[in-house]
């Protein structure tokens, strides 16, 4: 248990040994270097789980303290970890799949002349992560979250000479600023009401000296969820997300799957005792994802890029982990992120392996028939578009289903019909992708289609543990049978407070399971009828969407230009900032500063112009001044 | 007697350095500075300080008088371009300054603090019992200041180098 | 009869007026170096006396290191002279402007 601070040492000493000395060793040492930390990480975490599982359910809780950071009279802050099934679940998400997209970017990133920088941040990402999820303090956390802001920037900009990678790099890192602002400010609060950071300590005290839906609480899980905006990409603050696309493709896997964007889920999650006590915070958050749900959804209908559908599908699905969180159901949402991390990472591997091997095509439009010429790559990305669409029995099936169904048991059936619906797009948009993607007639330029080569096998390999994964990831939260919820059971006592105070899973009033059964049937159907619109429109009649898009082409146009969300913006928040920042140049800058320093220098060489005669070069000059020295100092010497 | 012989040699020692400044050629200059260092050499027999006195004689009316003909010669300079008038302008300044430090130090020198009596050291008759002035002063050089006695020869070894890196004719 | 210890410092204080008088007057590097062996011999004379006085060798061993210490000086310092002479063709201070930046 000591021995916990090893998981993000490993990828953090990878980081050090890549990025000081990476440009002089052999390539093949430096991936090893990065998966080889990543893997060690992963089987310290299995380690780790190995132990917690030893424990009772109720005694997996430890905080082991390194250092003491900062004290400062009744303040203290330690560099300690919390390990309890939550960042349990979290550990193994980030260094599994992280770990297989290293793997992975082995192949991808082969050619690259940036190769060991990359893998550099990559497990600096790794490593910024897990420090994030494993931290029993704000403020540790705080580190990770700017770490994993910090990689996302440098990664995303990875391609640094594209103008847009550089740009993309920059969105991203200032609309982050923004929610971490907002994050701040929730610590600052915290602080400020409880005197403490420490998880426990907040909770315990909030517990108790809180009521229900206390103005203060309600304040601080504000603030904090929307550091979880920026973070989690949830609407307003979510367009950096799919701009993040221009980074390497794994990086978006990375990005989309692992780490970086289930930081603000799981922060919400972490806080979930202070979520309880602030219902007005719980519905905020369960709109503001159902809202980001559909919206990402319907953006993501019509994209033509590749990745970009990947990273709206991405939005999307945070959108029913925060609703997940929103409605009170933690576990749904936890095991949301986790079967997400499992499927996303597939479907953007899967991806980078599409444009691998079309030499860097991403446009849907311009592909087409590859499903024979990439078997692999096929096979594993409809079992990821299946398990993200919620067909039985993939991964996201179960762990949808369950936010939905958690969604109607609470009550809102405006959000539970406003995600079905959303559930639907999913699939429509994803099997979209799949056929314009794999079958049909072959859209290709002639070049690209000839040098067209399935993935190596160092990509293939994580791609098939992926789609296993996918496939299999939600068996351990089956609902409806004895004993099946074993995942839930395993987080529950971290949310025990929460539900208590939430009323939920009371064990009696637990919903019959026809009503279960029944809300699955619908869910699937819902699902079912996405795929087959998506057939019929792409499959059987290409030229339907193209008339679609003429007779509703106002509607086109606003999904397609993703409802001018960034050309918004770009005239309200952009634009005006930079005027100010000009003018402010101009008055501020170049007049008083700029002054001043001047001012400074001037008047300086003007009184250096008076003084500088007085050093004429003269040896006698200089002697007689040596002399009236020596007189003052022997008149003084007399004097006394 | 003693009186005498002080007032004599501190007349010559005085009297030459003033010409030692006064004299427009360098080359008399020069020869008024070795007087000036025989007289006090005078002086200082006067005190009983034979060693330093032999010294004075040996290495300034010696040795550095002769590298100053020597650099004389070498530049061979004339007495030309002593501007008087310039002379008399800087004295102009330096005079009251001068006189300012000198009866400053006059003051000093004849107030009470000046008159010491025999405090330190070892006394004339240790001197004596050391067989007189020269041993008595070499004992103490080889014993109690014999670390600085050889850290002399370390300065003049670097001004020898200093002296002959700074002589060398520059290779182009 | 003895001569009194002060006798010998008013001397030493006039020689040392000498000096400074030839320092600050004369234009000839030279003749600014002998002023100042002048100097140096004003001090050496009140060390000396000073050992007289208080019946002690240690001014006299310190008039030793000042006669050690001037004559590397005055090598070196003539030595310069030689260069600046080679150098700009004069020994006249106040045509040789190098102290100042």
């Amino acid at each position: 248990m000591e021995t916990a601070w090893v998981i993000p040492a490993l990828p953090f000493a990878g980081f050090l040994i890549n990025g000081l000395w990476g440009r002089r060793l052999p390539k093949k040492f430096v991936g090893w270097i990065a998966c080889g930390a990543m893997g060690l990480a992963f089987l310290a975490a299995s380690r780790l789980l190995w132990i917690l599982l030893q424990e009772t359910p109720t005694g997996r809780f430890w905080e082991p303290v390194y250092y003491t950071w900062i004290r400062a009279g009744d303040f203290q802050v330690d560099v300690s970890f919390l390990i309890d099934p939550l960042s349990m679940v979290m550990i193994l998400v980030v260094t599994g799949v992280g770990f297989l997209i290293h793997v992975y970017s082995i192949g991808y990133m082969h050619e690259d002349p940036g190769y060991p920088r990359y893998f550099a941040y990559l497990n600096l990402f790794a490593s910024a992560m897990l420090l994030l999820v494993m931290a029993n303090n704000l403020l540790v956390m705080f580190v990770g979250w700017e770490g994993v802001g910090l990689c996302s920037y440098l990664l995303i900009g990875f391609w640094y000479e594209k103008q847009s990678a550089s740009d993309a790099g920059k969105k991203a890192f200032i609309v982050n600023r923004i929610g971490d602002f907002g994050f701040l400010l929730g610590i600052f609060l915290t602080f400020w009401t409880f005197g403490s950071l420490n998880f426990r300590e907040i909770f315990e005290a909030a517990l108790v000296r809180f009521p229900t839906g206390d103005a203060v609480v309600v304040g601080i899980t504000l603030l904090l969820f929307v550091g979880a905006m920026g973070k989690s990409a949830q609407i307003p603050l979510y367009v950096w997300l799919p701009d993040a696309m221009e980074g390497p493709t794994p990086v978006s896997a990375l990005i989309h799957a692992a780490t970086m964007v289930t930081a603000g889920v799981y922060m919400v999650a972490r806080c979930s005792v202070l979520y309880a006590l602030a219902p007005f915070s719980m519905g905020f958050v369960a709109m503001i994802g159902c809202t980001t749900a559909v919206f990402a959804a319907s953006i993501g209908l019509v994209q033509n890029d590749i990745k970009r559908v990947l990273a709206y599908s991405t939005v999307s699905q945070l959108g029913y982990m925060f609703l997940g969180c929103g409605v009170g159901a933690f576990v749904a949402g936890i095991f949301h992120l986790m079967t997400h991390a499992f499927f996303k990472a597939l479907l953007f591997l899967g991806a980078g392996s599409v444009i691998h091997a079309l030499s860097g095509e991403q446009d849907i439009q311009r592909m087409g028939g590859l499903r024979s010429k990439l078997p692999v790559t096929f096979a594993t990305f409809v079992m990821g578009s299946l398990a993200i669409a919620g067909i039985f029995p993939f991964a996201g099936f179960f762990s949808k289903d369950e936010i939905l169904f958690e969604t109607l048991m609470s009550g809102h059936w405006v959000l539970y019909g406003l995600a079905l619906g959303g559930a639907g797009l999913t699939a429509f948009y994803m099997f979209r992708l799949v056929f314009l993607t794999f079958f049909g007639e072959s859209r290709m330029d002639p070049h690209a289609a000839h040098h067209v080569h399935e993935a190596p096998r160092t990509m293939a390999v994580p791609l098939m543990i992926l789609a296993a994964l996918s496939l299999t990831g939600g068996w351990v939260q089956i609902p409806g049978i004895e004993g099946g919820r074993v995942f839930g059971a395993f987080l529950d006592p971290v949310f025990h407070e929460a539900s208590q105070l939430l009323g939920h899973h009371g064990g009696a009033t637990h919903p019959p399971l026809w009503l279960e059964g029944a809300l699955m049937g619908v869910s699937v159907a819902v699902a079912l009828a996405g795929i087959f619109l998506a057939y019929g429109w792409y499959m059987k009649d290409p030229q339907r969407p193209v008339r679609a898009a003429q007779k509703f082409a106002r509607a086109y146009r606003w999904l397609f230009h993703k409802y001018y969300v960034d050309e918004f913006y770009q005239a309200t928040v952009v634009n005006p900032l930079k005027q100010a920042a000009e003018s402010t140049h101009q008055w501020v800058d170049r007049r008083f500063i700029d002054g001043a320093v001047d001012g400074t220098g001037s008047a300086f060489r003007s009184l250096s112009a008076v003084v500088r005669r007085i050093q004429t070069g003269l040896v006698h000059h200089y002697a007689l001044s040596v002399l009236a020295g020596a007189c003052v100092l022997l008149l003084f010497v007399l004097a006394l | 007697m003693e009186l005498f012989l002080f007032v004599v040699f501190s007349l010559i020692t005085l009297v030459s350095a003033a010409a030692v400044v006064w004299h427009p050629h360098p080359v008399k200059s020069a020869l008024f500075l070795i007087v000036t260092f025989f007289a006090m050499g005078g002086l200082y027999l006067l005190m009983q300080a034979e060693f330093i006195a032999l010294m004075q004689v040996l290495v300034y009316a010696g040795a550095v008088m002769v590298l100053f003909l020597f650099v004389i010669m070498l530049l061979n300079l004339k007495p030309r371009g002593e501007d008087r008038s310039a002379f008399r302008k800087r004295l102009r300044w330096a005079a009251p300054l001068i006189l300012v430090f000198l009866g400053a130090a006059l003051t000093a020198v004849t107030s009470p603090l000046a008159q010491l009596g025999p405090s330190a050291g070892q006394g004339v008759g240790w001197v004596e019992s050391q067989g007189g002035n020269v041993r008595a002063v070499g004992r103490a050089l080889f014993t109690h200041a014999f670390l600085p006695f050889e850290v002399t020869s370390v300065v003049l070894l670097v001004a020898v180098v200093g002296v002959i890196v700074l002589a060398k004719k520059e290779r182009r | 009869m003895a001569v009194p210890v002060h006798y010998y410092l008013i001397v030493s204080a006039l020689l040392f007026g000498i000096g400074v008088l030839g320092v600050l007057t004369r234009r000839n590097a030279i003749v600014i170096f002998m002023s100042i062996e002048l100097m140096l011999n004003a001090g050496n004379l009140s060390f000396v006396a000073f050992s007289k006085a208080l019946e002690g060798l240690d001014g006299q061993l310190f008039v030793f290191f000042v006669m050690v210490v001037a004559a590397a000086e005055v090598t070196v310092g003539l030595a310069i002279i030689v260069t600046l002479f080679r150098n700009w063709k004069t020994i006249f201070v106040d045509e040789v402007r190098l102290l100042k930046g």
